[in-house]
Formats: structure tokens, sequence, C-alpha cells
């Protein structure tokens, strides 16, 4: 994070996220201000951070403004309301330029609001935990790391089949869709990044980059077919699910 | 014409009724189902017979505005009683439904006055209570030197 030092940043909310955010920040060298609205929740984190945190409601205006939202590069809303995440988000972005914000969305269903109003990234407790239930039961092949949609990239997370038609090829053989790189693969607990001449074990766990339009036919020629073999059976159900060559 | 109020509290209730009973057709959204009740303060027949429409939900979900009818209504009035709720399901109605007419309260007159160079109607009650009292007082006051000197008495 070196890259931030010297900038001057806004957390608003001092629940758990919150504080430990803030702490994490100062320990780190930042210059924070952490913005509470309950005064029993202020006094106590009062004692800890001193004068870093600021009592106020941070969707009103003012308080924003006393807090030095001016001259902040950064804003991170973590607080406990989606509404008000969304608003102190907005606001800092819009009205005061603010470069960059990052939004907690409590419930997922809400995500569609912070993108009709434009308030990006946003980052779920919810979806984070998701991903990994799905990155232990692999009912879907892939798991997504990281989805730059506006860019059209991401990188997802994939395993190697028993019976993919990759398995014993090397990379530099691969008939791979264009707009996609291998970028590492994970191996007995070991990551490396692959050369044209390294060859794909069952069992290997690939990380690509790629073009979100083919992840279909990158996840149909990797050929999931299970991580234990059992998953297969499993019922493939649900509208998220990712059924192989789907 | 129709109208979709979200908030059904004293403002919101108030203004379905009279709305009404103006002849307009008039949706109301709120998350109590309690409220309902409030609809009916002085009517004869309930809200439903009186030609009403009523869905238990919040703004912010989107099954329950399009059962309110969001999509065609000609007006929006966000009247919860979260400044915060109202602003944002504003801009829902605004900018995904593209509702012709959208009205947001918002008791926060300086969030209120940004807001509406953001193309939300903005009512902002502590506004208005806050010019009432002013002309109240200034005409109590009448003739004072103050008063004089800005030349408004």
């Amino acid at each position: 994070m070196a890259e931030l030092g010297g900038d001057y940043m806004l957390v608003v909310g001092a629940g758990k996220v919150g504080w430990n955010l803030t702490r994490e920040l100062i320990e780190a060298g930042h210059e924070v201000t952490l913005i509470e609205a309950d005064r029993e929740r202020y006094l106590t984190v009062e004692q800890e951070l001193e004068h870093r945190v600021l009592y106020g409601d941070a969707s009103e205006l003012w308080v924003l403004e006393r807090a030095g939202i001016r001259r902040a590069s950064m804003v991170i809303a973590v607080t406990g309301d989606d509404e008000d995440n969304l608003l102190i988000c907005q606001v800092a972005k819009d009205k005061y330029n603010v470069d960059r914000v990052i939004a907690r969305v409590n419930n997922p269903r809400n995500r569609q609001h912070f993108d009709l109003l434009g308030v990006k990234p946003y980052v779920s407790a919810t979806d984070l935990i998701l991903r990994l239930i799905e990155r232990e039961v692999p009912r879907y092949g892939l798991v997504h790391l990281l989805d730059l949609a506006d860019a059209k990239i991401e990188i997802i997370d994939l395993l190697i089949g028993d019976g993919a038609v990759v398995v014993d090829k090397r990379v530099g053989d691969l008939d791979l869709p264009k707009g996609c790189l291998l970028i590492s693969v994970v191996r007995e607990g070991a990551g490396f990044v692959p050369t044209a001449d390294t060859v794909l074990h069952a069992g290997d766990e690939v990380l690509a980059v790629l073009d979100p339009s083919v992840e279909d036919e990158l996840t149909s020629y990797l050929g999931f077919t299970g991580r234990r073999g059992r998953e297969q059976d499993a019922q493939l159900g649900g509208p998220d699910s990712r059924p192989p060559g789907n | 014409m129709k109208i979709l109020i979200v908030g059904c509290g004293r403002v919101g209730s108030s203004l379905a009724r009279t709305m009404l009973g103006d002849g307009h057709e008039v949706s109301c959204l709120d998350e109590d189902p309690d409220s309902h009740s409030r609809l009916e303060l002085g009517l004869e027949s309930s809200w439903e017979d009186e030609g009403g429409q009523f869905t238990v939900g919040t703004g912010l979900e989107i099954d329950a505005l399009l059962t309110a009818g969001i999509e065609d209504a000609d007006v929006f009035v966000a009247s919860t009683d979260g400044d915060n709720t109202n602003i944002v399901i504003a801009q829902i109605a605004l900018r995904r439904f593209e509702v012709e007419t959208v009205i947001a309260r918002i008791l926060d007159p300086y969030r209120a006055e940004w807001y509406e160079q953001q193309g939300v109607r903005t009512i902002c009650p502590t506004r208005v209570a806050i010019e009432m009292l002013e002309s109240d007082l200034r005409r109590i006051a009448g003739g004072s030197e103050h008063q004089a000197a800005q030349g408004d008495g």
C-alpha cells in the first residue's frame, strides 16, 4: 500500500470493520479520520484512537466537511446501513470530487442500487464468504477472483478435471480461446507461473486472466469434471450454477 | 394521474387520501403493514374500496416497487421517515424507472439543496419551518431597526 502514502482517508462507521480498518491504516502510516454517529460507540473507540475519531452523522454534509473531505483522496463507507454507505460515497464522488471511494454492501440484493448510482467498488462480506464456499465446494467449476466488468477482464480460478483433454499436455500446445492467458498453476499446494513447456496435470488449479465472453469456452475446454468426482453426481441447481460446458 | 407514494406515515397517508379524493390513481408502499390503517382514517369504507392500492415492502425492493406499479406511475413521492432512504429511492425511480416527476422529502436543508441540483425535486420541511418562523418573528418584532435597515418591512 506504499503508493497510498501521504493520502488522507476518511472511514465512515466505527463498527468492527471500520475500527479495525482504521487501526490497520494508521499502522501502515496513513492519515485517517474515522467518523461514527453513535455517541456511545464513539466514546469507546475514542479511548484508543483519540482525535482520529470524529463524532457525527456522515450522511450530513457539514460533518463530512468538518472531517476534511475536501482534502481526502479516499472515502471508505463501512456502516451497517446500505443507504448511508451508498449516499456517503455518492456525495464524496460527485460533490467533493474524491478520487476513490469504497462502499460496503450489507445486503447483496442492494448491489444493483450501487451500480445504478455509479458507486464502486463495493465490498460485500456475504459475497466474499460465498466465494470461499464456492472455492471449498466447487460445484460451479470455477471461482471468480476478480471481475473488472468495465474493463472486460476477469481472473478466474479453475480446476483441471481428471478426464480433461488438456491433462498431460504442454501449455504451449493448448488450443486456448483467444483473449485468455494462464497466469499461474497451483500444484500440491505450491504455485508457479507456467511456461510453454509446463505440462498440466489433473488436479492442477489454474488461474487465468480472460475476456468474460470466452469464459464458457475456456471452462468447457479445460473440462471441469468435479474436484473429487462425487460432485458430478451432485444436483447442479440454482440460477448461478455453472455446469460444465454451459 | 397515477401517483406512487413510498412511506405511509402522517405525511404520506394524508397526501394519499387527498390525491385519491381529487380523483387520481393512488398506490402506497410501506414496510409496515399497520400503516394501512392510517390510510383509512376518516374514510367511510376501506382504502381499497375507495380505489386505493397498498403494498407492503420497502422502496429498495424492486419487486415491491413493481407490484406497487412504478412502471406506470406518473409521479413518485418518497416520504419515508429517513432522508437517506428517500434520496436513494427517489434516484431509483428517476434513473431506473424514469418516472417523469419524482419528489423526495428531505429534512436536511443542505442536502436537499444539493439533490435539487441533481434533478430530484425536493420538499424540505425544515426549510419551510425555518422560513415560517423567521417571517413570523419578523412580523412580531416589526418596526425594529434591523428590519428597517433591511428595507423589507
